[in-house]
């Protein structure tokens, strides 16, 4: 016989009401807000001349990134990458990365 | 269940354990380890080790992941269940394709899986990658290397050009006599006047491209003598890259998500099949629209689609998604050049966001192509460490 296993599974019963419950999750990233690290690292094991973006005010980073799309702060591709994004989508990057360890 | 441990599939693995720890996660990947492609171009010039471009799986069997080291061998969508080469049998909830690419050994005359051996491709890294790096180290002083590149779709749209500036950087040092000849399906190519500009100022006369218009496309090889024909010309080289024709991964056509054209149709939102349900297809074997076969689209393809996959999963519905995409690459070790894009989903397919991304300046300082060529490798280091560090 061969053997068989379930995966990916979904828990069953009081489990899945709990977890339906909670409601949406307050930490689920905004559009665009995971691509980013694939170049801003949030390791901290991992050191490059990418700033980190993790852990930083949020406000901060709105006005860096606005900063590089105007281009008054300049950039190598910041500019480029940031014109893609509108202010309520900025906002709400640099929250959800203001609550990532 | 994810097939495929690259940058898209071993990316989903890991974030589908982040997003919910009470998934269970398997992962099949035939390889106990993963050469990535991105940096093998250096490797080819002689600047970087291959074992730098190796990573395994520990930290995503650290985080729960359950590593199967096998092979899918037949995909049954409709009673969602997949058999491994190794005989076990694993039903799934959702299914991940993430296969990458396949050689089209049928596409080329004369280029069959015996004549890599002696004309590599090396775009599947690895035992090419070094194969293509000893024949040039070997190559006579004054010597040729011919590289073909093909028609669109493809792995990496700038690749075989990083790849002839990393090769002609090599032959300027250690055979300055040596020639490198393009030979191309298209008419044109990603960040084509900056490879071009560049080109011009360091590797003058080196390097001469052959577009589609002036008889760039091969229409067959000859590996015993490692020649190229054209409808116009026969090239001998010395050394014979030839980057032929691709398609998705063959699981996929086996698990039906692949169209005529060789490649996965999906939703841009949620990037599951157009052809099959509860299976979707990240990272280069997927259509993606305007997003381009890269490492980087594959690494934030996945990391959506583990959201997705997840929200489907408790019956909610996934947001419509933005993706970035950045793509370095090394003119020389020390000047890069980069095409970034925003992408969002248009009509059933991703798209540009209008006004967004674009290519480094045509004009601007060494310092600018310095730091782009140091992002370059700070991006590498990140991405392996995300994916699987």
């Amino acid at each position: 016989m061969t053997p068989s296993r379930r995966a990916i599974s979904f828990p069953t019963g009081a489990l899945v009401l709990t977890i339906i419950a909670g409601g949406a999750d307050a930490t689920q990233p905004p559009a665009g807000a995971t691509s980013c690290s694939g170049c801003h690292s949030t390791s901290v094991k991992v050191e490059t001349p990418v700033p980190p973006i993790g852990r930083r005010d949020a406000a901060d980073i709105v006005a860096a990134m606005q900063g590089f799309r105007s281009g008054e702060r300049p950039s190598t591709v910041m500019g480029r990458i940031v014109k893609g994004f509108s202010d309520d989508e900025i906002r709400a990057i640099a929250a959800w990365l203001a609550t990532q360890q | 269940m994810v097939l495929g441990g690259g940058f898209a599939g071993a990316t989903c693995a890991r974030m589908l354990r982040r997003t919910d720890p009470l998934f269970a996660v398997t992962l099949v990947e035939a390889n106990p380890t993963f050469t990535a492609c991105p940096f093998s171009n250096a490797v080819i010039a002689g600047l970087r080790d291959i074992s730098a471009q190796r990573f395994g799986y520990d930290a995503l069997r650290g985080e729960g992941v359950a590593v199967a080291q096998d092979q899918a061998t037949t995909v049954n969508p409709q009673v969602r269940r997949v058999t491994l080469r190794g005989g076990s049998t694993l039903d799934y909830d959702r299914l991940v394709l993430a296969p990458g690419i396949a050689i089209r050994w049928d596409a080329l005359p004369g280029y069959d899986e015996a004549a890599a051996a002696t004309m590599p491709h090396a775009w599947l890294a690895g035992e090419q990658t070094m194969l293509l790096r000893s024949q040039l180290e070997a190559m006579p002083e004054g010597g040729t290397v011919v590289i073909s590149a093909p028609a669109n779709p493809f792995r990496c749209p700038p690749g075989p050009y990083e790849r002839a500036s990393l090769i002609a950087w090599y032959l300027k040092k250690a055979k300055p006599r040596a020639k490198l000849i393009m030979l191309d399906a298209k008419e044109s190519f990603s960040k084509q006047r900056l490879f071009e500009s560049a080109w011009q100022l360091l590797y003058p006369e080196l390097i001469e491209w052959v577009s589609l218009s002036s008889g760039g496309k091969v229409t067959s090889v000859d590996a015993k003598t490692r020649t190229f024909v054209t409808d116009f010309a026969a090239y001998k080289a010395d050394v014979a890259n030839v980057i032929p024709p691709q398609r998705a991964g063959k699981i996929a056509e086996i698990a039906g998500v692949a169209d005529t054209t060789g490649w996965c149709p999906i939703d841009p939102v949620t990037f599951e099949s157009r052809l099959q349900p509860n299976i979707h297809v990240i990272g280069d074997a997927a259509i993606a629209g305007a997003m381009p076969k890269s490492a980087f689209a594959a690494n934030a393809q996945a990391k959506v689609c583990a959201l997705a996959v997840a929200r489907l999963l408790h019956d909610e519905t996934p947001s419509p998604p933005k993706l970035i995409n950045t793509c370095y690459s090394l003119v020389a070790p020390d000047y890069g050049i980069s095409i970034a894009g925003v992408y969002h989903p248009v009509n059933g397919q991703l798209a540009d966001v209008e006004g967004a991304g674009g290519v480094s300046p045509l004009e601007t300082s060494p310092d600018f192509r310095a730091r782009e060529a140091s992002y370059a490798e700070a991006w590498f280091r990140t991405v392996t460490a995300e994916t699987f560090g």
